[in-house]
Parts: C-alpha cells; sequence; structure tokens
C-alpha cells in the first residue's frame, strides 16, 4: 500500500511539473461559453497548441478570478456578457494586472419567445415592463403594486390570457441584461420615471430592474434547454433566453415582435432589435508570451472565419458586428491595446 | 372448546387482517418505487439509444493529383466533391447550405483515412464522412418533416439533397464509435464521452489512495486502540458530522486550501480527488467502524491470550476480518463521489476540456459535469448525449456496486 502510493505521489508531481502551463486557461460568462469553446476547439485541431480548458463561472466570477493576479494559478482569458466594470479594472490594478486587453466580439439578442401552437406576440417594451415589473406607475405620478393578470389589461391588443413569463434567475448575466435592456427601456418611456433618473439614480433603478414575485414571472433556473420544453407544453406561456437558443429551436418556439422588430439575425446585428448586448472577452497581456498560443488564439477567435457573418460563430448564435467594428477591435487585438476605462 | 378460545379466534381473523393489509402495503411501496425506476430507466434509454449511431454521408473524392497527404488540401477537396455530386447547386447561398450537410471535422476525417491507407493518393475513391447534426436528427427521424419548412432546422433545400443521397445509397448510419472514444465537442455529432470518463477514474483514483488508507486507520485507532474519553467523543461526534456536510462545502475548501494556499493546478483531477477524498472519508471511517466492531470480541480476547500485542492481534487477525466490510464502505463512498459536481465547480473542473488528460495534473472534467454541460447546451443533438452519459455513468455505478458486493460475498466470514 504505502509503494503505490508514494508512486502513485512521484507520478503526480512529476506529471505536474510536465503539464504546468501548457494549456491557456478561460473562465467567464455562460452566455460567452458556447463561443469561446467552439472556438477553442477549433483551435486546438487547426494548431499545434493544446485545447484551451474554458470554464463556464458566470461573468462576475470569471472577472474575480481574472483580477486574481499574474501568474500560473490565473486564468488567462475572461469572457464577459457586459463591459468590465471600474471597480473591476480597480480590483486587477490592485493585483498586478494592469494591461488588459478589451476584445468585443458580437451580439446577443434576448428573445422573449412562445410555443409556435400559439399567436406571436407583439409587445413594445413598455408593455413588457408593465407586465413584469413589480411596481408599475398608478396614473397619479406615483407607483402602485403591479395590478396586472392578464396581457389585455396591459395593452387591449394583447391576448386575454394570464401573464405567465419564464426566465432566468436574478444571478444570470441574461437577467441582468434583461431587466437593464427591455425593463428599463420600457420604463423610462415614461417621462417622470425618465426624470427621476436624474434626481434619485438608486430609486429609479429599484423601479426599473424589480421584476415581480407574485408569480406571473417564474424563475425557471439557468438551463435555456428547460424553458423551451416548457414552452412547448405551454402555448399560454412566454419565456425569456438569448437568441442561440431561438435559433436552434425554431421549430418549438417563436420570437415575440418587441418595439415592431422581430427577433431575426439581421435586425439583432443591425442594432434595430431593442434588446440584444455586446458580448466580450478580456486578455491578460502580462500571460501573453508566458502561455503558449495566447497571441494566437486570439487571432483565430477575431478572424473573418470566426466571428464574421459567415464564420462558424454565426452559425451557433452569435450575432456579428459591423465590418468597422469588427476591424477596429481586431486590430486593438493583435496589438494588445490596452483597456482604458474612460 | 372454553369461553376463552373463541374469544381468541374472533381476534384472530383481524390480526391476520391487518398482517395481510401490512404486507401488501409494503408490496406496493416496493412495487411503487420499483415503477418509477423503471420509467426513469426507459426514457433515459429510449433517448439515449440515438447517441449509440451516426449519420454518415459517402463522397466520390478527387485524389488523383496528389501524392503526398501535404499535397491534399482537405476541405477544399471535400468543397469540390460535393459541388461535384450536386452540379445543380450554383448560387453562393446555396453552396454554403450544401457544405453544411458534411460536419465541420470531415476535413480531418479525410487526412486521417489518407493516413491510414496511402493508396488512396492518385486515386478517385468514395469515402464516408461524418453528417452534421441535423442529418443526423434527420435520419434518426427526430425532425418532423411535415411541418411548414419556417418552423424546422433542416430546411427543403437541404432535405431534398440529403433525400437525394438516401435515395442513391450514400447516406448510412453507423454504429458511433467516436462517444466512447473521443472527447468533448461544440459539435453534437463528435461530441464523446471519453475525456470524462477518464476524469473521473482518475479523480477516483486519487480519491481512493488518499481517503481509504486514511480511513481505516483513522478507524482501526478510534475503534481498537484510543481510551473512551471526552477527546473520542469529540472526534466521533464531528466525523458523524463531517459526514452530513453538503459537498459544496468541501468543493469552497478545497479552492481555499488546495488552490490557494498550496498552489495546486486548477481543473486538475489531483485537486478533484483531494477534495472527494474529504468528502468520502467520513463516510469511510463511519463504516469501517461498524466493520471492526462487527468482528466478535473473542477473536481478539484469543489473540491477546496466546501473548500477541495489540498491534499484532489488529493487523494479523481483526483488520482481515474486517476488510471486507470496510471496502464495502469505501467503495459505496467512491460511487457518490463519481456521481457529484457541487464540489467540482469550485476548483474549476467544471469546464469545457476536449483533450484527453493524460496525468492526474492535467486538467479534467467528470462524467455528471459533461451531463451538466451536455444538458445546457442549445443544439438538439446534445439531447441524445446527455441520456447516453447518464446510462454510462448509472453502467459505472452499476459496476461499482457489483464490485463490493462481489468482495463481501467472497472474503465475509460468518461467526
Amino acid at each position: 500500500m504505502t509503494k503505490t502510493l508514494t508512486a502513485i505521489a512521484v507520478l503526480a508531481l512529476t506529471t505536474g511539473a510536465a503539464a504546468a502551463q501548457e494549456r491557456i486557461a478561460i473562465v467567464g460568462s455562460s452566455t460567452v461559453f458556447p463561443f469561446s469553446t467552439t472556438v477553442a476547439e477549433h483551435f486546438g485541431k487547426a494548431t499545434d497548441f493544446q485545447t484551451p480548458v474554458v470554464e463556464s463561472t458566470g461573468s462576475g466570477g470569471g472577472l474575480k478570478l481574472f483580477c486574481a493576479g499574474v501568474g500560473s494559478d490565473t486564468p488567462d482569458i475572461t469572457n464577459a456578457s457586459r463591459r468590465i466594470k471600474a471597480s473591476e479594472v480597480a480590483l486587477c490594478a490592485e493585483n498586478g494586472v494592469t494591461e488588459i486587453t478589451e476584445v468585443k466580439i458580437g451580439y446577443d439578442g434576448i428573445v422573449l419567445a412562445n410555443s409556435v401552437e400559439a399567436q406571436r406576440f407583439e409587445l413594445s417594451l413598455r408593455d413588457i415592463f408593465l407586465a413584469l415589473a413589480a411596481n408599475v406607475p398608478d396614473g397619479n405620478g406615483g407607483t402602485m403594486p403591479n395590478p396586472y393578470t392578464t396581457w389585455s389589461e396591459v395593452n387591449p391588443d394583447l391576448p386575454a390570457i394570464n401573464i405567465e413569463v419564464m426566465g432566468p434567475p436574478p444571478t444570470s448575466g441574461t437577467r441582468d441584461a434583461f431587466a437593464e435592456l427591455a425593463m428599463e427601456g420600457g420604463c423610462k418611456t415614461f417621462d417622470w420615471i425618465a426624470d427621476l433618473k436624474k434626481k434619485d439614480k438608486s430609486a429609479y433603478k429599484a423601479l426599473c430592474h424589480t421584476v415581480r414575485e407574485d408569480g406571473a414571472y417564474i424563475e425557471a433556473g439557468e438551463n435555456d434547454n428547460l424553458i423551451v420544453q416548457k414552452l412547448a407544453t405551454n402555448p399560454d406561456a412566454l419565456g425569456v433566453f438569448g437568441y442561440s437558443f431561438l435559433e436552434e429551436n425554431s421549430d418549438v418556439v417563436q420570437g415575440s415582435i418587441v418595439n415592431g422588430v422581430t427577433p431575426e439575425f439581421e435586425a439583432i446585428a443591425s442594432g434595430d432589435y431593442p434588446v440584444s448586448r455586446s458580448l466580450f472577452f478580456y486578455v491578460k497581456n502580462a500571460h501573453v508570451g508566458e502561455v503558449p498560443g495566447i497571441a494566437e488564439f486570439v487571432a483565430e477567435f477575431t478572424s473573418e472565419d470566426t466571428w464574421g457573418e459567415f464564420g462558424y460563430l454565426a452559425e451557433k448564435g452569435l450575432i456579428p458586428m459591423s465590418e468597422d467594428e469588427m476591424a477596429q477591435f481586431a486590430e486593438d487585438a493583435a496589438n494588445l491595446t490596452p483597456l482604458s476605462l474612460d | 372448546m372454553t369461553k376463552l378460545f373463541t374469544s381468541a379466534e374472533a381476534h384472530l381473523k383481524a390480526r391476520h387482517r391487518s398482517e395481510w393489509r401490512f404486507r401488501w402495503l409494503g408490496r406496493l411501496a416496493i412495487l411503487f418505487s420499483l415503477g418509477f425506476l423503471a420509467i426513469m430507466l426507459v426514457s433515459i434509454t429510449l433517448l439515449g439509444k440515438g447517441a449509440l449511431s451516426r449519420a454518415e454521408i459517402a463522397l466520390t473524392v478527387d485524389l488523383t493529383e496528389a501524392s503526398t497527404l501535404e499535397d491534399v488540401n482537405a476541405k477544399k477537396t471535400l468543397r469540390n466533391a460535393l459541388f461535384a455530386t450536386f452540379p445543380e447547386v450554383t448560387s453562393r447561398g446555396e453552396k454554403r447550405a450544401l457544405l453544411k450537410l458534411l460536419s465541420p471535422d470531415s476535413g480531418y476525417e479525410l487526412a486521417r483515412q489518407i493516413e491510414a491507407n496511402p493508396a488512396l493518393l492518385g486515386q478517385s475513391p468514395t469515402l464516408w464522412f461524418t453528417a452534421s447534426d441535423d442529418i443526423d436528427q434527420y435520419t434518426k427521424g427526430a425532425v418532423d418533416i411535415t411541418q411548414p419548412e419556417n418552423r424546422r432546422q433542416l430546411k427543403d433545400t437541404t432535405l431534398g439533397w440529403v433525400q437525394a443521397l438516401e435515395s442513391r445509397g450514400a447516406l448510412r448510419s453507423v454504429f458511433n464509435t467516436a462517444f466512447f472514444t473521443s472527447g468533448d465537442s461544440r459539435e453534437p455529432e463528435l461530441a464523446g464521452i471519453f475525456s470524462a470518463l477518464v476524469g473521473s477514474i482518475l479523480s477516483l483514483t486519487v480519491c481512493f489512495a488518499l481517503s481509504f488508507p486514511l480511513g481505516i486507520m483513522a478507524a482501526l485507532y478510534l475503534e481498537e486502540f484510543s481510551k473512551k474519553s471526552r477527546w473520542s467523543d469529540f472526534i466521533e461526534v464531528n466525523i458523524n458530522n463531517l459526514a452530513a456536510v453538503p459537498s459544496i462545502v468541501f468543493g469552497l475548501l478545497g479552492m481555499a486550501v488546495f488552490l490557494n494556499t498550496f498552489g495546486l493546478p486548477r481543473s486538475s483531477p489531483l485537486v478533484g480527488g483531494m477534495v472527494l477524498a474529504l468528502m468520502t472519508l467520513p463516510t469511510i471511517i463511519i463504516a469501517s467502524r461498524a466493520a471492526l466492531r462487527s468482528v466478535p470480541p473473542s477473536i481478539r480476547e484469543a489473540a491477546l491470550g496466546m501473548g500477541a500485542t495489540g498491534v499484532q492481534t489488529t493487523f494479523h487477525h481483526v483488520l482481515p476480518l474486517a476488510l471486507p466490510g470496510m471496502l464495502t464502505g469505501a467503495i459505496v463512498g467512491m460511487a457518490r463521489a463519481l456521481g457529484e459536481t457541487a464540489p467540482l465547480i469550485m476548483i474549476g473542473m467544471v469546464a469545457f476540456i476536449v483533450d484527453v488528460p493524460n496525468g492526474f495534473t492535467d486538467a479534467a472534467t467528470s462524467l455528471p459535469v459533461q451531463i451538466f454541460l451536455w444538458a445546457d447546451s442549445p443544439e438538439r443533438g446534445f439531447l441524445e448525449k446527455t441520456s447516453a452519459a447518464i446510462l454510462v455513468l448509472l453502467g459505472l455505478l452499476i459496476v461499482m456496486n457489483l464490485v463490493a458486493i462481489v468482495l463481501r460475498k467472497k472474503f465475509e466470514r460468518r461467526f
């Protein structure tokens, strides 16, 4: 027994020395995860470098790991479904991660979808806000707890069925983006609320971002496949998830029209569809050259065949940027231009 | 007959009835749980059986110009082969759609086939290539072609090509060996379970190597050598409590101690196994102590009576008798560790890993993590992979439990 144990310990130590820092370590957003893993797989097959390891930790969790310091035990790249915050840049700098390259990879649309068996919804951002906010304007300059139970109460043009929306829990980046883009977008169409933003920002945020908790909004967990399956069996319900799931399941669910725009590839790419966000990854410049393959991986990610209009990421549901933007970010990425937030 | 007996007879019937009722309630309860198990297994098997086959397309590739493997531009050769198969396709958009009949890996497949059989060079052979996941789903009947075109992934033009290939005999379904021999992939038709399986086995090896000897030592000392005192009671209570601690807590501990303090490599089966060992240690100690307690005291007394020391008594007589029970406990603990994902999240083993890990410190994932990652992927083809991976995990669990039973039966001694 002792002999085998020593053998295992020796083996572990020797392989440890050999395997140290051979692979690129990537962490971050679960939304960017499918894209990042696809590039990692292509990169591993097309080059002699080892396939990078990609972890899905969420945008915030990824940046926390990323900013923990420089060295072999910290990740080289982190994915984010939102831009890095000033506080995170400060945390990074505190731990010696001073030079970060920001690469925007494209856009992701957030859709409200229902079963193809049912009628397609035509919503405005204001409808979404009124249907899903915890508190809504009472018409006299104040707010009241959300009284609406059916869509037709929100807007007489909508069907008279109960409001039932399945979406991600508050820990999800998709939920953050949904609150920020869809809910807030509808919220500030009320003039007095838009004024409130200047006077009391936290009250404004609380009003616009708080989702009702009386059962109309159902937290369906992080698994978007589950939401799609539930929508298929319940034609009265709507679901909130990323565009890539809509595209893969177009035989089961259809995207609702928001502010007159159908969630389609072109509409999201052109920015016409109102509920879309940018996706990023961040590179630790200090690791480039230390860990083999980072520069090549970034080059692979930012090539036309990858993130372009006809690239393989578009097939996975990534909405590409405009040509100019793409050229700009590809250049910054190639030169490792350090990020500066202004 | 006296009165005394008649009164008992009336009661007897009621007592028999209640016994009969109780038996049937028990049988119903067992039937009920077996029914659930059967429903679960049948539905998973039905969903998962699709993962065992894979669609392939036959193409005649033109290698007449090439004399070495380096001369072959695999992707271009395949492109031309597809265009030659469907000469009627001319528009750029349709050509793009046509290229999507094949899996993105088919270029490497061509290179591999040439490597395996260099005689193909200079010929124009007809070879089989993996089809894309949409085609694969179609051959498995998962695409409802009666639905209107805009409601399905497989468009009418593509469907036309696939049916043309089918009528020509250029579409076949083969056993999907890649599922058992390759690592994860973002393409459902290429994704395999092997890297996760190896990761699980490596983690469990570390887990067993650490927790089994440590667990047995702790149990032996506590049961055979330590004197009952306030301290030993305190330790006992703590071990029992540790067995009930949620596994994610061990993950957090592992991250803080093994990764941050010791600087061991993240995502490695070494750290995974160490965290799982922490988790299984209390289970093994408790099972081992129970096994030691079941060894009759007469054995110890006889050994001591013959002049053996405490250590001799324990290692020559008590331990061999208790070992089968200890092993069973250890294997049950291992089986629990095999199904854990929560502690692995914290130490970075919930990750996309393509390469098969080739050591204890290489990045790896594990079977339950692979199931979780596939269940979360948007592509429809991953549904069957998820179920098939669950079956593999269940199979491994059954094997481990069988080993436990066999070991027990083989070495068990009754008194």
